[in-house]
């Protein structure tokens, strides 16, 4: 009954299904590397910071649906080298910065935000105006900055949907033949005067610092035109960029599902047989604990658990082992049972070999290739449990999952407002992960099963 | 170390017993200290008010020093009144509580109601238990009846196309979480295809005549998704039913005696493949019961698992102990009818 490291190989390479599950699992390390090595560890804190995600645009397509679409979507602009001009008049002391992007898709930009650190002294006159292709020229916002005595850094946004900014543009409805009192900014600066359509070509965006007596400075100056697209897998409610996210998620969900498993079976290994070869009264008592403990719903504890001890990620790993070893004890229990019958087992008992010794270095070892079939089939279930866990809101806040993703795909109802690509992709990574090892698992479970039917 | 059937449903008895009373232990002693914490609060607060309230018993003490010591008396003493200045674990303080438990007087609900106002946590669960019973029961059936009928097909045709069909698509369809099977649906049926609402709860009010019809076009998304996403691992396990008794040898004999392949499979061997199919429909509803949780969160469906799930988020914790139980009730029943129907029919299970 013994099992050779290339016997078992051997097999297992004639089994297609069992290679295609090595091949998903592959690529999935493969993934789990490319986040760990490119993306820092320290960022992780960032995925529940919204300040972090400013720049990003708000719910926009992935990338390549433009390969799809006749009409062009805007990609995701961040425009960083403006011209630089500065002069005085008297006191007056001018800087100005001008973004010239020539806009030449098809869509208006989902919005568009203007980033801005301004050193100064006093109270500086910040105003932003904009000159149209067809010449025309709005002026979008003149705010003042805060009164400041000696010189200060100022770290500020002007966005789009600022209020003072719609009153500005609106103020220009003698210039358009249609309404716009009911239209977004962009979708009025980037506007043909004719009809509600986008009108291409250069636009020059200039920003403007007027201060009195001394000399003030943009020493960062980003003009940000929001896309409607943006990378590989687009970007969520929250302006998270869902890439980074799934990335993330991969060596989490193989964290947790291969920890989990392994724990599991180990766990319920060593009780089964223990209870197995002790029999008797011992064997009894730990398997009506065991009973006990396979007929509680699990669902409603482990969120009972979450809810009151906590919801680390380590912490849920150690709830789901808590209801994973059950299943695994009752096999390797009867297994242990009738491996304790067999000659050389009894034969080392009456030589006087202790029990652990027996249990370990006679009987475990003979049950390692169930459990290592066992560990692959406990890896999906695993999975979905703490995605579902994270779905109800009671994950890790501070990892971000595949199940935490679509929790909050669920909060800002992403499904009935069609933004698939922030409910599909988590979807199907967590499919795939578990299919991955069913199938492993399933090749396994060939090998293993008819030797032990003997 | 064959029992006789009453003995063997008696222990599957006490063990359920245990397992109910376990889950409850457990429960009371997770939620228990949280739940004297805020029960303190509460009491602290309305002694406040009760005594500040009170003008003429306020006006007959000298000094702010004197009212603070009546009214910190008065907590005390109402604390102890109630039981809070003892643990949870003070014996005949968890003797009540489980007592209470167990005759289903769960007490008020912090924050949530039921629909008609009443914030008695029997009465809220009570409202949500048949909406919640009437969608997964009729979600269970249709798909024990699909996946029989289709298991019994492809196991009559093993290796053809309708039987790898079926093993792909249940193998598949069993790696995606349900919850997110809905969601897709709300995209698909709700966003792209305007055809049933995003949101499970019927928008009109329960005492309108038509709410009965509109709860049950508003069950129809998640009834879908249920169904789609169950009857294929169904269907599988009643394929390797019937692949395993068409090996047996009294199929066998009845081919060799001339019977007709179809009336193999849809008389003898279906009959033959009754009991596991019988216990694992009992374990399916209630397997079902605790994926009901998500499931109804996903739909906005308004039965027990949103109940819960609203519990959660407001940390509303006499709800959370009546539902876990009678989750937990639900459970074991059906464990317990699945164990039981089992052992009748197979008494080689009754072993010790």
């Amino acid at each position: 009954m013994s099992f050779s490291s290339k016997e078992v190989w051997h097999e297992f390479s004639k089994n297609k299904i069992g290679l295609a599950g090595i091949g998903i699992l592959v690529i999935l390390f493969a993934m789990s590397a490319v986040a760990v090595l490119t993306i820092p560890i320290e960022s992780f804190k960032e995925w529940n910071d919204p300040s972090s995600w400013l720049t990003f645009p708000k719910s926009a397509l992935p990338a390549w649906v433009n390969y799809f679409l006749s009409e062009k979507m805007p990609e995701h602009m961040i425009l960083q080298n403006p011209q630089v001009a500065s002069q005085n008049v008297g006191d007056i002391f001018l800087t100005s910065n001008i973004f010239v992007v020539n806009y030449s898709y098809d869509k208006f930009p989902s919005d568009f935000i203007y980033e801005y650190t301004a050193k100064y002294a006093g109270s500086p006159l910040l105003q932003i105006w904009v000159t149209r292709p067809d010449g025309k020229e709005f002026q979008l916002i003149s705010t003042s900055l805060p009164q400041s005595k000696i010189e200060t850094s100022y770290h500020g946004f002007i966005f789009s949907t600022d209020d003072s900014m719609m009153k500005n543009i609106r103020k220009n409805k003698d210039s358009f033949m249609f309404p716009i009192d009911s239209l977004l900014a962009q979708d009025i600066v980037f506007s043909k005067t004719g009809q509600n359509n986008v009108l291409n070509g250069y636009y020059f965006f200039k920003v403007n610092l007027y201060n009195v007596n001394s000399k003030s400075n943009l020493e960062t100056s980003k003009f940000i035109l929001g896309g409607k697209v943006y990378g590989l897998m687009g970007t969520d409610e929250l302006r998270r960029n869902l890439t980074v996210g799934l990335l993330w998620g991969t060596p989490l969900a193989l964290f947790i599902g291969i920890t989990v498993a392994i724990g599991s079976v180990v766990i319920g290994l060593v009780y089964g047989v223990f209870a197995g070869y002790k029999g008797k009264k011992t064997d009894e008592s730990l398997m009506r604990f065991n009973d006990i403990i396979y007929a509680m719903p699990a669902l409603p504890l482990l969120i009972i658990l979450a809810v009151t001890i906590g919801n680390s990620i380590f912490l849920i790993v150690g709830f789901l082992v808590l209801f994973g070893w059950v299943g695994i004890a009752k096999v390797s229990r009867s297994m242990a049972l009738q491996i304790k019958t067999f000659q050389y087992v009894e034969a080392s008992k009456i030589m006087g070999q202790k029990d652990y010794k027996i249990i370990f270095k006679h009987i475990i070892p003979q049950l390692l290739p169930y459990a290592f079939a066992s560990i692959a089939i406990s890896v999906p279930a695993a999975i979905t449990t703490e995605a579902g866990l994270s779905f109800l809101g009671l994950g890790d806040p501070t990892f971000p999952t595949w199940g935490q993703i679509l929790h909050d795909a669920n909060t800002y109802g992403a499904a009935a407002r069609g933004l698939w690509w922030w409910i599909l992709p988590p979807g199907i990574m967590i499919a795939v992960t578990g299919l991955a090892f069913v199938f492993i698992g399933h090749a396994m479970d060939v090998i293993v099963n008819p030797r032990l039917k003997r | 170390m064959k029992m006789s059937f009453k003995r063997f449903v008696i222990k599957r008895a006490v063990t359920m017993f245990g397992v109910l009373m376990a889950t409850l232990l457990i429960t009371i002693a997770l939620v228990g200290s949280n739940m004297d914490a805020i029960l303190n609060q509460s009491v602290a607060i309305d002694v406040q008010k009760q005594v500040t309230d009170d003008k003429h018993l306020v006006s007959t003490f000298k000094n702010p020093q004197d009212l603070e010591a009546y009214i910190e008396n008065q907590k005390q003493k109402r604390i102890a009144a109630l039981g809070l200045d003892k643990p949870w674990y003070y014996p005949p303080k968890l003797g009540l509580s489980m007592y209470k438990i167990l005759t289903l007087d769960f007490g008020h609900a912090k924050f949530l109601t039921s629909d008609t106002g009443s914030s008695d946590v029997k009465d809220i669960i009570l409202e949500k238990m048949p909406r919640t019973i009437l969608l997964f029961t009729t979600a269970t059936l249709i798909i024990s009846l699909i996946g029989i009928f289709l298991g019994a097909l492809s196991g009559s045709k093993i290796n053809s196309k309708l039987d790898k069909m079926t093993s792909t698509f249940a193998i598949i369809s069993s790696s995606f979480p349900v919850w997110w099977i809905g969601m897709l649906m709300i995209f698909v049926f709700a966003f792209v295809y305007q055809i049933f609402p995003a949101r499970a709860t019927p928008l009109i009010p329960v005492t309108d005549p038509g709410y009965i019809g509109s709860l049950l076009y508003h069950m129809a998304l998640p009834l879908i998704t249920l169904v789609l996403i169950g009857f294929g691992s169904w269907a599988y396990l009643v394929r390797n039913f019937i692949v395993g008794i068409m090996q047996e040898d009294f199929v066998t004999a009845k081919r060799a005696a001339g019977i007709s392949e179809k009336k193999i499979i849809y008389t003898h061997a279906l009959k033959n493949a009754a009991p596991p199919i019988i216990t694992v429909l009992a374990l399916s509803l209630s397997g079902s019961l605790g994926g009901a949780i998500i499931t109804e969160a996903v739909f906005d469906w308004p039965g027990m698992g949103r109940l819960y799930y609203e519990a959660i988020n407001v940390l509303d914790l006499p709800v959370i102990i009546g539902e876990t139980y009678v989750l937990t009730a639900f459970f074991l029943v059906s464990i317990f009818l699945a164990d039981v129907l089992y052992g009748y029919f197979d008494p080689r299970v009754r072993k010790g």
